[in-house]
């Protein structure tokens, strides 16, 4: 290990790498319930080079090399399970080029989601990226490769749809570009070549370190607005979410049952937020998604909140602070969710399930779900909190990720960003031959097995 | 271990690493090393694992929890309204234990006991301590309305001593009753609290206490607002009352005695709001009101201001011991870049400590042709008649 500690040094530098008791102390563990898994290595990289180097020292020395953006994908996807180096990737932050007409953003792999943020309001004001729920910490990299979503995303889909572009160091060291930079200086699409961003995407690090890419940016409008639709029986949410989101004109869309204040709890609600450039716009766009859903109303089993203005201030904010607050529940400081991409339809089947699993497990379950696309799918979350000092109630909060995670697959929905005791449940569900296609990439790309190695494999 | 009980409840966000705009890394420990450990999350979850005995107590953990500078962004931005208040207080109560057990870097080590020693970080004698005020015709403090507070760095460092005369000179000539306590001035031991050495802290305090009330002092201005914060915020546990200011808060309410005078062209001047004024004592606006008073001069604002402004990287004791460091990412270094992009001429502070960083971060910048520190007291001094 000295001999890679001192080839680390030399690459990047004395302050940036470490073996140290304490940064292996923390490395080895995110937010989540997941067993800590020590790196014998810490390293912060500052260029693509630097990460090119590294890749080769570790293919020579066949140490396992374990990507990391911001930390927080809570399922423990950036713990080393079989030990090498974590790669903290945050010191490449830079955001480095945006096209105003084309509305994109070229960003290194460690920007963080709040940095772009800032930079566009100063900067380009009439411009936004979707931002995700995450901590404003979590990087843009990180979101994009895990399939997140966020408050563009009934707009824009998934992030990783929003992705017009990456380079990427290879597992062998090679640097590679993928999407419309490969053969232009611009990078404004994946089309019209391969799409070869699938072979990094949701592979959770296995398959190569991105270390620039270039996303979508949508306008910024200067005038928003959040208009909440309350139903009590589930079995309507989908048809509501179907209605609402057709109308094409929702930014983002959220279903959650509430548990306080207690009089809302047994309610569905469903949060669309929208933009316009005027008032009468603002008005327009209110008036066709209350037309939408005009037979719920007529009926009376469901219709839109009133909501005082800082209420819908609140609802407005991105990201939403309350989420990293719902890890206080338990006064403990933790909090995992499985975070279900499913249908919509199965919408009422996935609220019941975790209620059941949340009574079954004496834990208490937040559930809800953001909706991809004009309700193409959407991504249901289960979220427990636990007090991270008490190894009962972090016991009782695994296992009630596990059960939600079978249930989901169960029902023909398949847990995000899942971790290694989960992805090996998704493995058994799967097709055998696409799992074999995935082994046999992975052999290709990565013929010597350094990359986040633990992941996507089966028993 | 006090507040040992709310490391667990740390998420590890991150809110606490940035200022409320998202704009960049707004914690100086954080910001220079940028592993996760030196974040205050990080330090959160080392303090508990360190009490768990999973990780050992050696020199390196405490250099990581002794590069926190107390700037106090992580209480403005942390999201968990149930302890956020006591993130501050654990970490020190984290150096106190390391401090029991003998256990800090070197530097916090000499410069704790120079203070035991000396009464001051800088090792020298007090009998030096009223030097700054040479030829000033400062008198004593003899139960006059206020007493001017100096402190260490205004009694010693030359920059510090600089800052003092600036304030003393506006008091004398808009006619304020003060007077100094000189070679019987203590420490105020704000550093040394913060650096968890708080049976000394309590030694000092008492002692200043213990003279000012000999002496009959009711009000006192005091030059550095860690000087401030201490007085006006700690010297109450230990009994000690009074009505405490820090210097721009004198002076704001004496600016209409003030004959001011326009320089010759305008002035364009960045403040840059220290954290002991600022996020401690949640002051922003009686600097700005006192530099917004002064004629020609054009007041502009860094994106990272008030409640979001980046530390000088100086608190915690750093301005001495450098545990921090320099380097392009110090907080100081980062901070004259920031001030020289408003396309400000002068970058204002209100603290000796934050003078001190800055202006050596300007020459490790090669600024000096695009920037210079003044305090807002050199600043009034300029423009009076």
């Amino acid at each position: 290990m000295e001999e890679i500690y001192q080839a680390l040094v030399r690459i990047v530098g004395a302050a940036y790498v470490s073996r140290d008791p304490e940064e292996r102390f923390i490395y080895a563990r995110d937010p989540g319930t997941m067993e800590p898994c020590e790196p014998d290595l810490v390293v912060m990289p500052n260029s693509t080079e630097e990460v090119r180097q590294i890749v080769l020292l570790a293919n020579q020395m066949r140490i396992p090399v374990v990507p990391m953006g911001g930390g927080l994908v809570l399922s423990g996807l950036t713990r080393p399970l079989k030990g090498g180096m974590v790669l903290d990737m945050k010191r490449m932050n830079r955001i480095l080029e945006v096209d105003e007409m084309s509305r994109s953003v070229l960003v290194e792999a460690g920007a963080s989601q709040g940095m772009l943020q800032a930079y566009l309001k100063k900067h380009h004001p009439g411009l936004k990226h979707s931002i995700p729920d995450a901590p404003p910490i979590a990087t843009i990299a990180g979101n994009v490769l895990i399939h997140g979503s966020g408050h563009l995303s009934a707009t824009g889909g998934f992030h990783s749809d929003m992705l017009n572009g990456m380079e990427v160091v290879l597992p062998t060291g090679e640097i590679a570009k993928i999407g419309s930079c490969a053969t232009s200086p611009y990078w404004f699409s994946r089309a019209p070549l391969p799409d070869l961003a699938g072979l990094f995407i949701g592979w959770h690090g296995t398959t190569g370190i991105a270390t620039k890419l270039a996303i979508k940016l949508y306008p910024d409008r200067p005038l928003g607005d959040v208009g909440i639709f309350v139903m009590e029986d589930p079995e309507l949410v989908p048809g509501v979410i179907h209605r609402l989101a057709g109308v094409a004109v929702a930014e983002d869309i959220l279903a959650f049952m509430a548990n306080a204040p207690a009089w809302l709890r047994g309610f569905q609600l469903v949060n669309v937020k929208y933009g316009a450039e005027t008032g009468e716009e603002l008005r327009l766009k209110r008036d066709l998604l209350r037309e939408s859903v005009r037979t719920y109303i007529d009926e009376k089993v469901g219709g839109f909140m009133p909501l005082p203005p800082e209420m819908k201030q609140r609802f407005l904010e991105e990201p939403q602070t309350t989420l990293a607050v719902f890890a206080d529940t338990r006064e403990g400081g933790g909090f995992e969710y499985v975070g279900a991409i499913m249908p919509i339809a199965l919408f009422p089947e996935a609220y019941r399930k975790g209620l059941e699993i949340a009574e079954r497990h004496g834990v208490e379950c937040a559930t809800g779900a953001r909706i991809v696309g004009l309700g193409h799918c959407m991504m249901f979350f289960y979220g427990y909190a636990f007090n991270r000092a008490d190894p009962s109630d972090v016991k009782l909060a695994q296992e009630a990720l596990e059960a939600t995670n079978a249930a989901v697959l169960e029902m023909g929905g398949i847990p995000w960003k899942a971790e290694a005791p989960a992805q090996k449940q998704i493995i058994e569900k799967m097709d055998p031959n696409t799992f074999a296609l995935m082994n046999r990439l992975r052999g290709v790309l990565d013929p010597n097995g350094i990359m986040n190695p633990g992941n996507w494999e089966a028993d | 271990m006090e507040h040992a009980e709310i490391l667990h409840r740390c998420f590890r966000c991150g809110y606490c690493k940035l200022p409320g705009s998202f704009q960049d890394l707004n914690c100086p420990p954080y910001l220079k090393y940028r592993f996760e450990t030196y974040a205050p999350g990080g330090r959160m979850w080392l303090l508990r694992a360190w009490l768990d005995e999973e990780i050992e107590t050696i020199q390196r953990l405490a250099e990581i929890l002794f590069s926190c500078t107390a700037c106090g962004n992580c209480v403005e931005h942390c999201v968990f309204p149930a302890f956020k208040a006591d993130l501050l207080d654990a970490f020190t109560a984290g150096r106190e234990e390391l401090v029991n057990q003998g256990v800090v870097p070197d530097a916090v080590g000499r410069y704790l006991r120079a203070i035991h020693s000396h009464g001051n970080p800088y090792n020298l004698p007090k009998a030096d301590r009223a030097r700054w005020a040479d030829g000033l015709g400062i008198e004593r403090y003899s139960g006059q309305e206020y007493l001017f507070y100096v402190g260490c760095p205004g009694s010693y460092d030359e920059r510090g001593q600089q800052m003092a005369r600036a304030v003393a000179g506006l008091l004398q000539k808009w006619g304020v009753d003060f007077g100094i306590l000189g070679e019987e001035e203590g420490c105020d031991g704000n550093e040394v609290r913060v650096l968890g050495e708080t049976g000394l802290f309590e030694q000092l305090a008492r002692e200043n206490i213990e003279k000012f009330e000999a002496a009959g002092v009711q009000k006192i201005v005091t030059l550095s607002p860690h000087g401030f914060d201490a007085i006006k915020n700690e010297y109450p546990r230990f009994g000690g009352r009074f009505e405490t200011c820090h210097y721009p808060q004198l002076l704001a309410g004496l600016m209409a005695k003030a004959e001011l005078r326009r320089r010759n062209g305008p002035l364009r001047v960045v403040f840059h709001d220290p954290c002991y004024l600022g996020r401690h004592n949640k002051d922003y606006l009686t600097p700005r009101a006192v530099l917004g008073a002064l004629p020609g001069l054009e007041l502009l604002e860094m994106d990272r201001a008030m409640a979001d402004a980046l530390c000088c990287g100086g608190g915690g004791g750093n301005s001495f011991t450098d545990v921090l460091g320099g380097g392009a990412d110090s907080a100081s270094r980062v901070r004259v870049r920031e001030a020289a992009g408003t396309g400000a001429a002068v970058l204002a502070v209100a603290c000796p400590k934050c003078a001190r960083m800055f202006e050596d971060a300007i020459k490790a910048e090669d600024l000096e042709d695009e920037l210079r520190v003044m305090d807002i007291a050199e600043l009034v001094q300029e423009h009076c008649g």
